[in-house]
């Protein structure tokens, strides 16, 4: 053997110094993230008064503080069902060039360059008791009954929808457009209709990204703050966990409190999308394409 | 669909597409083709030619834009592709890459709503017959390229068709598998007698395996004929280069004796057997490689002389490229081992050279 492949197959090869690379963004990931949430976890097991576990026993027995979790889910799953089911569909008839194509899907889009501040603005003034939609109702005499749809949680339902929908559309119109549709014409020409298709090669296919498209659509809704302060009801039934600890360190500066409750809302996120991508290792993840070329 | 035809019609197919500056073009242009039960039908020709558009409106996959397709006495071009029924090999063989073998084959069955204790023992047939038992719980992308094709063979047949459609199948294979591939297509076609329809640019695949060859080029079909006779006798001159007959000169026409033509050049003078008929004093003469013979020919006919310009060796023979002092290349298959530089003679029989209307007056 040669000194050459000797040295390749040397567990101590020379350093590859290209792997310097990695370093400004370790560093970003240390210092932004990885510390701050260091920081935190240790901060939630120093509380103002009691032992380390203090602080959670705190948030599980307090009837203002448990049941966040339930409003936030309740809010955050519906949100993200909606918004992987409507996104679903439109991706799928978009997924052909077309002459709407373009303009559809910018429309659609939209919605993600605006913040949630002033998606919630345009809601109040269209959703309002006195908005554009009560008053056209009202006008054609549709619904003549009050319409409550702002300072609810139909409010920040709507709004999570507005914000999100974007967002699970475009992840879903890529991973559907990735998709060789040679595959759907050979599965027409074995007898299956469009249904049939969808529901035998699109739909396994996608399994994995919807799957994907999910977690993140839902951590996004999760951690909703500004719509459920601006267009809810924040002290009742849009009380959601991230309000509890905005509460904890900004009107009780309690931070170790809010550390606690950050803890919690991080672990439900996690047990959720453990829980979604674990079924996701149950299904087919291979490539998407029918074979070569 | 019932598998019980006699054949196949296609009346005046056509179908266009929006070309460069919104102008339509007919990427298939009045394709008229009558298919028998049992035939097998290459449509051979380069790529842009219209034969794979062809295959695809015969499937359903593209809609014509004029023209009808008849099974028997039912139209069937207004039908959807899952109501036809035809079975489709594709290029790249498109099997869904989530299910096993098994289940892909079974796949065209399965929507046909047959229950799981049919599907298997048919299955499993099929699986006989492109030699994959074994494979069946595998899932596609861990088979190899040939098998890959086998399964999509096999998923193709195994709802006995009343038609088989292939759009180039073999084009992804090396060239061993490409042959060996050939020849299980070949004995499938003979043990099952299915239909045929079979797209390929490649002249050696249509030879071997068609019944009847279907030449096109530019959306227009060029001849319609049994392999032999495309071989041997190729309708026009666009027929002819494409089937191998790599020298095509230009010459004068001297006299017309029936299809017998004689014809002249600077430094060459050619007796030949006319295929179209002929106008304008010119003509185009086209020959194959291997008909040439080195030396002079009986009597001195059909004779050329020239210098060996370039030899390349290809193992049985040679490629020999015979300037003659007028500076007319010729292409020469020759068995002996000329030396570059050396004047030689070739000549070619009179009934090995086929001639055309002019290229160039046309």
């Amino acid at each position: 053997m040669s000194s050459a492949t000797a040295a390749l197959n040397s567990p101590r090869s020379p350093f590859d110094r290209t792997l310097l690379l990695v370093v400004p963004a370790a560093a970003f990931m240390l210092l932004l993230f990885v510390y701050p949430f260091l920081y935190g976890l240790a901060l939630s097991f120093n509380p103002k008064e009691g032992g380390a576990l203090a602080n959670y026993s705190h948030f599980f027995t307090t009837d203002n503080l448990w049941p966040t979790i339930w409003t936030t889910l309740r809010l955050a799953l519906p949100a993200t069902l909606i918004n992987v089911g409507l996104a679903l569909p439109i991706a799928f008839k978009m997924r052909v060039k077309s002459p709407y194509q373009r303009w559809a899907t910018t429309i659609l889009v939209v919605p993600i360059t605006l913040g949630t501040v002033l998606i919630a603005e345009g809601m109040l003034t269209y959703f309002g008791p006195k908005g554009w939609l009560a008053q056209f109702l009202q006008f054609f005499h549709i619904y003549e009954g009050a319409i409550r749809l702002t300072h609810n949680y139909w409010g920040v339902l709507i709004s999570l929808v507005i914000s999100g929908f974007p967002f699970a559309f475009l992840l879903i119109l890529s991973y559907i457009t990735g998709i060789d549709p040679v595959l759907a014409r050979a599965a027409s020409t074995l007898g299956a209709n469009p249904r049939a298709q969808f529901r035998t090669i699109y739909l396994p296919l996608l399994a994995p990204g919807l799957a994907m498209c999910f977690c993140l659509a839902f951590v996004q809704a999760f951690s909703v703050f500004p719509s459920a302060v601006l267009l809810g009801s924040p002290a009742g039934p849009t009380r959601v966990i991230s309000i509890a600890a905005y509460e904890a360190a900004f009107e009780q500066y309690d931070y170790s409190l809010a550390s606690a409750i950050a803890m919690i809302m991080g672990f439900v996120q996690l047990l959720i999308v453990a829980a979604v991508l674990g079924v996701r290792n149950l299904m087919y993840r291979g490539p998407v394409s029918g074979g070569k070329g | 669909m019932n598998h019980d035809f006699n054949e196949l019609r296609l009346d005046g197919v056509t179908r266009r597409f929006a070309g460069a500056g919104g102008q339509a073009f007919a990427a298939l242009n009045e394709l008229t083709l009558t298919i028998k039960r049992g035939e097998f039908i290459a449509l051979l020709g380069p790529s842009g030619c219209g034969k794979s558009t062809a295959l695809n409106c015969i499937a359903g996959l593209m809609q014509l834009s004029g023209g009808s397709i008849w099974l028997d006495s039912t139209r069937i071009d207004t039908l959807p592709p899952e109501k036809r029924g035809f079975g489709m090999v594709f290029q790249n063989y498109a099997l869904f890459p989530h299910m096993t073998v098994a289940k892909n084959v079974g796949f065209g069955l399965k929507m046909r709503g047959l229950p799981d204790a049919e599907i298997a023992p048919r299955v499993a047939h099929a699986m006989k017959l492109v030699q994959l038992i074994g494979q069946e719980h595998k899932l596609p992308g861990q088979l190899s390229g040939g098998q890959q094709q086998r399964v999509a063979i096999a998923r193709a047949i195994v709802i006995e068709p009343p038609l088989v459609l292939m759009d180039e199948p073999l084009s992804n294979l090396d060239a061993k598998l490409r042959i060996e591939t050939r020849a299980e297509i070949r004995r499938i076609h003979k043990e099952l007698g299915r239909s045929t329809i079979y797209v390929t640019h490649d002249q050696d695949e249509a030879l071997s395996l068609a019944d009847r060859i279907v030449v096109m080029k530019d959306g227009v079909v060029q001849q319609i004929a049994a392999p032999g006779d495309v071989y041997g006798q190729p309708a026009n001159l666009h027929v002819a280069r494409f089937m191998g007959y790599r020298n095509v000169l230009e010459l004068q026409v001297d006299a017309e004796e029936g299809d017998r033509v004689t014809l002249s050049g600077p430094d060459v003078r050619l007796a030949g057997m006319r295929k179209q008929p002929l106008s304008g004093g010119r003509a185009s003469v086209a020959m194959r490689p291997e008909e040439f013979v080195l030396g002079a020919g009986p009597e001195g006919r059909n004779t050329i002389a020239g210098r060996v310009d370039n030899v390349e060796y290809c193992g049985r023979d040679s490629l020999v490229d015979v300037i003659t002092a007028s500076g007319t290349l010729l292409h020469v298959r020759a068995t002996g081992t000329p030396v570059v530089g050396d004047n030689v003679q070739v000549h070619v029989p009179v009934e090995r050279v086929l001639v055309y209307p002019s290229e160039l007056s046309a």
